[in-house]
């Protein structure tokens, strides 16, 4: 079983799909002359290659959404980018998100599309969801309406939906059926690259799994990359290539999922995942003490300082740059130190 | 023994539909179970959206009445209870704390405020240092002080202290029972087990015991004395945490019990191949 993981990460090749390089996005506000900056994604780099499931995780507040969102480029102030780069590589043509706003538009749905959270909410409760998919997707597919109907029904009939659901309003839906329809709305175009945002976070228990598994079916069918965020290291186990843990904005670490669970580098990774509650285990999980940091206003040096177990007085002043470690990447000064959980 | 709280063949129905076509709805059905006075517990109720667990916790609130069947707390019918004297009394024993911090705090109110009237009216204090020496002493028991809390707004906190908040401000009237339903399913999953934690500890230093409802099978497991799982208003297994969560018998605890990931790379990626497959 162990080298079935191995083999599936050696089998993603190597080429990026995307690169974010150096990006900062930070909620800028002026209110009657007072100046309030909150650095949500500060300084993050990172790199997603084809074929590959990258997960974010980290806990809420920490800018995981907000990093998603800036490398959708569906921003809008008060969030601002302030540095930095999103590049994506479709079919060998770079494409940079911020620099190419007309291209970016062509791309959308195509080449590039979104699972948002929360179905509800994406689907208009008093149209027939068939009008969601001639919406999003129909002028990005160049086909006459019948043949685009086609296409959906067909669509909708390998991730196991009945093309009957086309004439129904989302409330006659169950959730579950609600977010498969939402991937179905993300994949119909097969798109080479997917962000999701908390695919999971508002199903039932039971069809959880389901959901996961199809999205992992979809992925392996068209070879595209998908990056997701959830707070639930349950699903990053589950379906993630990658992971990125981020804390207060930044990138902390990074690597193979295996290798993150198993020998997690960063004190604050070594924590989420020490916490995880086991069914078959009850021994007391540590809680980690401290509040979450204050983007407005950030600690000095390693931002994790405060809540640290193994913080020293360099991690007060200076601030960990994220090096490559083992597989993977990690920020801290004291990187590996922690007792593997 | 004494029981604290004591149901008996309990049952909710709802008449939903309009003139025409009228149903019935049995949101909770023939639910029996007895909370013992003297040895405080995690009473846990499992069970999917649906499946009748907050219908349940509103009945031993007091706030809907079963159609048929009797609830005791202390011995005493609680729809029985009429006039205001008795209410507030049951109400300083029984404690609710909801799902969701954010919406249980009107976000233009300062958070002392729902602390201080709490001890105004169930503890009769009228002078401002016994009022501030109550509340003091609940958010000690939850690891804060007033000195953090006073004059703070729902947004200046995160989550999981605004949870912990709601569990102060429920210890103050010094409940014998407090009614958690889904109190950390809006929790970041990092905060969980602190306020997971904080339940043991109500229960093994006050003595307290609490109701805790979730859908959420890890932490059940992790804190339970006793578990109950709810289906379409059915009890379908009941007993011990580890033998009805760890051992399940019934068809559908069975495929609940399966339905959760391991938080373990290798063992949740083969099931999602597993499943995979299966399609």
């Amino acid at each position: 079983m162990l080298a079935a993981v191995e083999n599936k990460s050696a089998s993603v090749e190597a080429k990026p799909v995307l690169r974010v390089e150096g990006l900062k996005a930070y909620y800028q506000m002026n209110y009657f002359g007072v100046r309030r900056e909150v650095r949500a994604v500060d300084d993050v780099s990172l790199t997603i290659k084809r074929n590959e499931i990258y997960g974010i995780a980290g806990e809420s507040s920490s800018g995981k959404s907000s990093l998603i969102k800036t490398i959708a480029g569906a921003i809008t102030p008060p969030l601002r980018v302030v540095e930095g780069s999103v590049k994506f590589d479709f079919g060998g043509k770079e494409l940079d998100v911020y620099a190419q706003r007309p291209a970016m538009k062509a791309a959308r749905w195509k080449h590039l599309s979104y699972v948002m959270q929360g179905s509800m909410n994406v689907l208009n409760p008093v149209r027939k969801v068939k009008h969601a998919f001639h919406d999003f997707a129909f002028k990005h597919m160049g086909l006459s309406e019948g043949e685009f109907r086609a296409r959906v029904e067909s669509h909708l009939q390998r991730i196991g939906l009945d093309p009957r659901v086309l004439e129904s309003y989302p409330h006659q839906l169950s959730g579950g059926m609600r977010q498969r329809l939402t991937i179905g709305l993300a994949t119909v175009c097969e798109p080479e690259f997917i962000i999701a945002d908390e695919p999971t976070t508002a199903l039932d228990v039971l069809v959880q799994q389901d959901v996961l598994a199809l999205i992992k079916g979809v992925q392996q069918r068209m070879g595209s990359s998908i990056i997701f965020v959830t707070h639930d290291m349950t699903v990053h186990a589950a379906i993630a290539d990658r992971i990125g843990i981020v804390y207060a904005g930044r990138l902390v670490e990074e690597g193979p999922t295996l290798d993150v669970f198993q020998r997690p580098q960063h004190p604050y990774t070594a924590h989420l995942i020490a916490s995880l509650p086991r069914i078959g285990d009850t021994r007391k999980r540590v809680a980690l003490g401290g509040k979450p940091p204050n983007l407005a206003d950030p600690p000095s040096g390693c931002r994790f300082h405060p809540r640290c177990p193994l913080a020293v007085d360099k991690c007060k002043s200076e601030n960990p740059a994220l090096l490559p470690r083992n597989s993977g990447r990690v920020a801290c000064w004291r990187a590996g130190e922690v007792e593997a959980a | 023994m004494t029981a604290l709280l004591e149901l008996q063949d309990v049952n909710k129905d709802y008449r939903v539909g309009g003139f025409l076509d009228r149903s019935t709805l049995h949101a909770v059905k023939h639910v029996s179970f007895t909370l013992d006075a003297e040895k405080p517990e995690i009473f846990t109720v499992v069970g999917e959206s649906g499946s009748g667990k907050t219908t349940t916790a509103r009945m031993i609130l007091g706030n809907e009445v079963p159609t048929s069947g009797t609830l005791r707390f202390m011995g005493k019918d609680i729809a029985q209870i009429r006039t205001r004297q008795e209410r507030l009394e049951f109400m300083a024993r029984v404690q609710p704390i909801f799902q969701n911090p954010f919406e249980a705090f009107n976000p233009l109110t300062t958070l002392d405020y729902y602390l201080f009237s709490t001890a105004k009216r169930f503890l009769g204090l009228k002078d401002k240092v016994a009022v501030d020496a109550a509340t003091d002493k609940a958010l000690q028991h939850v690891g804060l002080s007033l000195a953090e809390v006073r004059g703070r707004y729902s947004h200046e906190l995160s989550g999981g202290q605004l949870q912990r908040i709601a569990v102060a401000r429920a210890l103050i009237p010094g409940p014998k029972l407090i009614v958690a339903d889904e109190p950390v399913s809006m929790v970041d999953a990092s905060l969980r087990m602190s306020i997971v934690n904080l339940f043991r500890e109500l229960r093994d230093t006050l003595g307290v015991s609490i109701i805790y409802i979730t859908h959420d099978l890890s932490t059940a497991y992790y804190i339970s004395d006793r578990v109950i799982i709810m289906h379409k208003g059915d009890v379908v297994e009941a007993g011990r945490a580890e033998e009805v969560l760890g051992n399940p018998s019934h068809e559908y605890s069975r495929a609940l019990r399966s339905a959760v990931l391991p938080p373990d790379p290798v063992v949740a990626s083969a099931i999602i191949r597993e499943k995979l497959r299966a399609v």
